[in-house]
């Protein structure tokens, strides 16, 4: 591309940048104004002081902070562990064991594609209540593996037939049990696509509202987001403390975000491959 | 060792914990769903058979049809927005140099960020006295009273709230559209320069409908994410003025959690799940077609 052409180009780049940016922006700098600034009217662009009570106030806000990082926590880990428990022997069959049947159960499996959540959110509703696992966060995290399951499936179950059967005959010759082959041979050469897995369990997991919202109903069982969305209307200050909803903000964005820089390429081509199914 | 009834046998073993998996929760709840539809069903009294009933009350309830349509115009206005925009962004991308890299980072980041939280972030933003938005307007001098954004109009609310959300999602068209952009095979765009083209021409003759799959793909996710939406209204408007503003699933979440009309609830649902399969066959139709 000649002259102009290209300064065109790195202006657009650059204008793009500043608006995609400017709104995290803008929230971390709401975050750390001093409180008073912080509740404004009309508010000001940049902290004229920086003040640490935005997120003091948060870490003690109804059950506190840690509860409620923990509850956010501790549903995307076991959502993550759950995820993979069930999907690599399952993808591991479906790339390599002559199963009757197999399409059918692969349709079956995928059955959250074609069903969105929001839709069974009723019936898995009036179940969880049944069995004991709303306000729990072990049924939230089973709720949160249903809707990340085919793509976790799907994404291995490619991963695995890709893998050379070479590599798994060797295995063999030497005796090994499918079992052994599974943890010395197809996990190992798999390691990409299991992060990638993990990786979209993690941000579905911290990132889902409706279903917490649904499940839980006791404040100590909430996760970062329901609290967070609480918040905006119940306060002690007799209006939206608006500089603790984006002290909030900030802390759950920076987990999505170190995930995604840190596993960029990951992220990209998993997105890709959940897409393009 | 893999083949013959032991094989199968096995095979079978490592797939059944996640068969079970499904089977329990998602083709038992789609079953469960299907049958209290057909019942007036409450937590407090026992469920009775009501036949179609619950069907029969969805298409005569004007509160259905409101927020069914509202959902519709939802749809029908980010996605256009969404597809247009995410796709001049990924002509702007799409070459590999440095900044145009960054720029599709920078882009995509608001992608990975819950949609729950974005809408916590614009809540902010739309505030009448205590968000940005109308602080740079005023002082812009585009407008001259603090605009009420969120809840009080319903037009005003979704153009508030579609802002927020294109701000959201646009990435994630962008990126498809690059791929499918960077596929374009290089000699195809050299020969459409050697033809003496120009820029604009190269993109409407040549990559585009290259690309025609992808932007029908996208257009298709757009579609079903939006008539899916919730976190956004239920927490920028929470379904105000006068539930106006609240969606399809908005609708049944009122009915059946808050209200515990779950036999309800359940009709609604069977009736969006319908609306969204139709729309997720012609996707998987087109991304099978896009793989031979």
């Amino acid at each position: 591309m000649k002259g102009r052409g290209k300064y065109l180009v790195a202006a657009a780049c650059l204008v793009v940048c500043t608006v995609m940016l400017m709104p995290l922006a803008m929230s971390i700098l709401a975050s750390v104004k001093p409180t008073e600034e912080a509740a404004a009217s009309p508010p000001t662009y940049f902290p004229h002081g920086l003040s640490f009570d935005s997120y003091a106030r948060l870490w003690s806000y109804q059950e506190g902070l840690p509860v409620y990082l923990a509850n956010s926590l501790g549903t995307a880990l076991l959502a993550i562990v759950l995820a993979l428990l069930l999907t690599v022997p399952a993808a591991y069959a479906l790339a390599r064991f002559p199963i009757p049947g197999k399409e059918v159960i692969f349709v079956v499996l995928l059955l959250a594609l074609i069903i969105p959540y929001q839709a069974l959110l009723t019936p898995m509703f009036l179940m969880f209540a049944k069995i004991g696992l709303t306000n729990s966060l072990v049924g939230l995290a089973i709720l949160h593996t249903a809707i990340q399951l085919p793509f976790s499936l799907y994404v291995l179950r490619n991963s695995f037939s890709a893998i050379p059967r070479e590599l798994e005959e060797a295995a063999i010759m030497d005796g090994s049990s499918s079992w052994e082959a599974l943890r010395w041979v197809f996990i190992p050469s798999a390691v990409p696509a299991i992060v990638t897995t993990a990786l979209f369990a993690f941000i579905t997991s911290w990132n889902e509202f409706l279903g917490a919202l649904v499940m839980m109903s006791r404040s100590s069982t909430f996760t970062l987001p329901l609290i967070l969305a609480t918040s905006r209307t119940e306060t002690s200050l007799g209006g939206t403390d608006w500089g603790m909803l984006q002290a909030g903000v900030t802390i759950s964005i920076i987990p999505c975000v170190l995930v995604y820089f840190l596993l960029q390429r990951y992220y990209v081509s998993g997105l890709m491959s959940g897409a393009i199914k | 060792m893999r083949h013959g009834p032991r094989g199968r046998l096995v095979g079978f073993a490592y797939l059944a914990p996640a068969l079970l998996f499904v089977l329990a929760f998602t083709a038992y709840p789609l079953a469960q769903m299907a049958w209290m539809s057909l019942h007036n069903w409450s937590l407090l009294s026992p469920p009775r058979f009501v036949g179609l009933a619950n069907y029969e009350r969805a298409f005569s309830d004007t509160q259905f049809w409101v927020s069914f349509r509202f959902t519709l115009l939802y749809a029908a206005l980010i996605t256009p927005v969404l597809i247009i925009g995410g796709y001049l962004l990924a002509l702007l991308t799409a070459r590999n140099t440095v900044l145009r890299r960054v720029t599709r980072t920078v882009v995509f980041i608001p992608v990975v960020i819950g949609l729950g939280v974005s809408s916590l972030l614009w809540y902010w933003l739309f505030s009448t006295d205590f968000g940005l938005v109308n602080r740079a307007l005023l002082d812009l001098g585009v407008i001259d009273k603090p605009v009420l954004w969120l809840g009080v109009d319903a037009t005003v609310s979704s153009v508030a709230i579609s802002a927020s959300v294109v701000w959201k999602v646009i990435g994630f068209g962008m990126i498809l559209f690059v791929a499918a952009i960077q596929a374009v095979p290089t000699d195809v765009v050299e020969a459409a320069l050697v033809d003496g083209v120009s820029h604009w021409q190269r993109v409407t003759r040549v990559i585009l409908p290259l690309t025609l799959r992808t932007v029908l793909l996208v257009t298709l996710v757009s579609v079903i994410g939006s008539l899916l939406a919730f976190d956004q209204f239920y927490i920028m408007t929470a379904g105000q003025p006068r539930n106006e503003t609240a969606t399809s699933v908005f609708y049944i979440y009122l009915n059946s959690f808050p209200y515990l009309k779950l036999g309800y609830g359940a009709a609604l649902s069977m009736i969006l799940a319908v609306t969204i399969l139709v729309f997720t066959v012609i996707q998987l139709l087109l991304t099978r077609r896009s793989h031979q």
